[in-house]
């Protein structure tokens, strides 16, 4: 289950802070490397693990995934104010957005079929009856299964009367729509980034905190501390994550060091408009139907295992694309920013032409914390383009497929359907589709990879619910996209 | 018999580091409660700042008890405490 606010989400906010603090300080590199030791002085207690130094060398590892840097690659020698001064010098991020900390990897039991000592050992053995692989045995007078046979079917399971066989699961490999984690030859979770598509939902399963996302912090902060124009570029599902509102946002954005805002809401107006020309079209042509095309983890889905909906899938670019172009237009010579609420955005900013980092919510949160902005005393300031309720629409799950149906001209012709949350189950309802070429719940497909929309985002801070609450009430105070000025150049 | 008063902190450090999901008992408790207990978000009660432990935030207050690292389950289980009390 996701569960953005954990106490290994709390412990990774405060080694972000942290390492802000040291970066602002007068000596960054040694103030970081005495952040383990800070957060677990000589004497404190040992809150989560064995002893006080392998809580400090999970605490090291979380902070050098938090300077941007891999664990998979990392030597236990170098301490960690070398790798402080190493993201400093870094001209560019690193490439594959995530990393599995293998201290903090717990190496869990495999996934399979097990019978507990619930079993009572009964005369009925439904259990073994209803195995079709003869998997099942009798020792000692109880269930056994044999793992060489079993298919994991689960029928043993829900024929036993006493619920005495469980499915032991493996949090990260079981929450993995792709199976692109599984363990390596050491027992610990590995990443095969050929097959990721970076949604993020690994990082939100692992209850040891142990997938971590590479931070660009550092080389955000590097720019902003250089005097550089530095834009942040703030997603639609940020309304919500934090106090004040989304003016007040912007006033905090900018007194923590950033240039100016833009809404990636004015972007998704643009994908709004074209993306229903675009299905317009489609059905002129007696298209079956289209699927929306603005969420990351899906297009690197489609990428690396969905090819067959290709066709399907809209070619209008996303808002940040649209976004990028517009304030790349006119500040050509600043670094620009995505303030991200998730890890999948990452590929998408390495591909873009125009985003150049992602700062994701949680990162913006303890920058905040870490540089005292207090987001309820700043003032409003206002937007030079008022996105409409459709384009800030876009972070909740069907804001995209209505958006796109209330600015069509024969809106009655659209009809919407959603695929909230990317996981097996849906994968295959997408890959029949492509297949058959047809949908019969719809003509309109908006795919989101996070359930709940983008406010389910592996990086948000808030929860689904109170976050889409608030999302909806801004939306009620937004004009509708019929009247909102939209950039003809992006078109 | 006065109300119980609830303050949910709700100033950013607060706020980023956990306080957003506190929300919820704003809706909760006078469902639970009537009109026993009061709860409203609060802009920066100062706690975090007070010797910069934002490790422990978030913070609510339950009359004047602080609670640190507060969960809903944790205000929820304050608030049963000081009813019971008031009821013997």
């Amino acid at each position: 289950m996701r569960n953005n606010n954990s106490q290994a989400v709390h412990l990774k906010k405060q080694i972000l802070i942290k390492i802000i603090e040291a970066f602002f300080s007068d000596d960054y590199e040694r103030n970081t490397r005495l952040i383990p030791y800070q957060m677990r002085p000589k004497g404190s207690q040992v809150p989560y693990r064995c002893c006080i130094y392998k809580e400090r060398a999970i605490l090291k590892d979380r902070a050098i995934a938090e300077l941007g840097f891999s664990i998979e690659e990392h030597d236990e020698t170098v301490l960690l104010s070398e790798y402080a001064k190493k993201a400093l010098e870094r001209e560019k991020p690193e490439k594959n957005p995530l990393t599995v900390l293998d201290a903090a990897c717990k190496g869990c039991v495999p996934s399979r079929i097990y019978v507990t000592d619930l079993c009572q050992g009964c005369v009925a053995r439904p259990c073994q009856s209803v195995c079709k692989f003869g998997a099942i045995s009798i020792v000692d007078g109880k269930s056994v299964i044999d793992g060489t046979k079993c298919k994991n079917c689960k029928q043993c399971m829900q024929v036993c009367p006493y619920n005495a066989i469980v499915k032991i699961t493996v949090p990260c490999e079981d929450a993995c729509p792709v199976g692109a984690i599984a363990k390596g030859e050491n027992g610990l979770a590995r990443i095969d980034f050929d097959a990721c598509i970076s949604c993020g939902k690994c990082v939100s399963a692992c209850p040891f905190g142990a997938v971590h996302e590479k931070s660009q912090v550092i080389d955000i902060l590097k720019h902003i501390k250089n005097g550089e124009k530095v834009i942040a570029l703030i997603a639609p599902s940020i309304v919500g994550q934090f106090p004040g509102n989304i003016y007040q946002l912007k006033t905090a954005i900018k007194k923590a060091g950033f240039y100016d805002v833009y809404e990636v809401a004015q972007g998704a107006d643009v994908t709004t408009k074209n993306e229903a020309c675009e299905f317009e079209e489609r059905m002129k042509k007696n298209e079956p139907f289209m699927t929306t095309s603005c969420c990351a983890g899906y297009n690197q889905l489609i990428k690396k295992h969905l090819n067959e909906i290709k066709p399907f899938v809209s070619d209008t670019l996303t808002p940040m694309a649209y976004i990028g172009q517009i304030a790349r237009k006119k500040e050509p010579n600043a670094k620009l920013v995505f303030i991200s609420p998730c890890v999948a955005k990452r590929v998408e900013v390495e591909e873009d032409p125009n985003v150049d980092y992602l700062m994701n919510f949680e990162e913006l949160g303890a920058l905040f914390v870490a540089r005292k902005i207090e987001i309820l005393n700043c003032e409003e300031e206002k937007f030079d383009i008022e996105s409409s309720k459709q384009g800030r629409g876009f972070g909740v799950t069907t804001g995209v497929a209505n958006a796109v149906k209330d600015a069509s001209k024969n809106s009655d012709c659209v009809k919407p359907t959603c695929v909230n949350g990317l996981n097996k189950d849906t994968i295959k309802q997408l890959k029949k589709w492509a297949k058959d070429g047809k949908c019969e719940e719809g003509n309109l497909v908006e795919v989101m990879c996070c359930e709940g929309g983008c406010v389910g985002g592996n990086a948000t801070i808030n929860s689904v619910k109170i976050a889409s609450k608030a999302i909806n009430e801004f939306k009620t105070k937004s004009p509708h996209i019929n009247g909102v000025e939209i950039c003809k150049e992006s078109s | 018999m006065e109300k119980i008063q609830v303050e949910i902190c709700l100033g950013t450090t607060c706020f980023v580091m956990g306080s957003s999901h506190l929300q919820e008992l704003i809706e909760l408790i006078p469902k639970r409660y009537n009109n026993k207990v009061e709860v409203s978000g609060k802009p920066c009660l100062g706690l975090c700042s007070q010797d910069c432990e934002y490790s422990q935030a978030p913070y609510v207050k339950v009359n004047n008890e602080v609670v640190s690292q507060a969960t809903v389950e944790k205000v929820l289980k304050v608030i049963e405490g000081i009813i019971g009390n008031n009821e013997k």
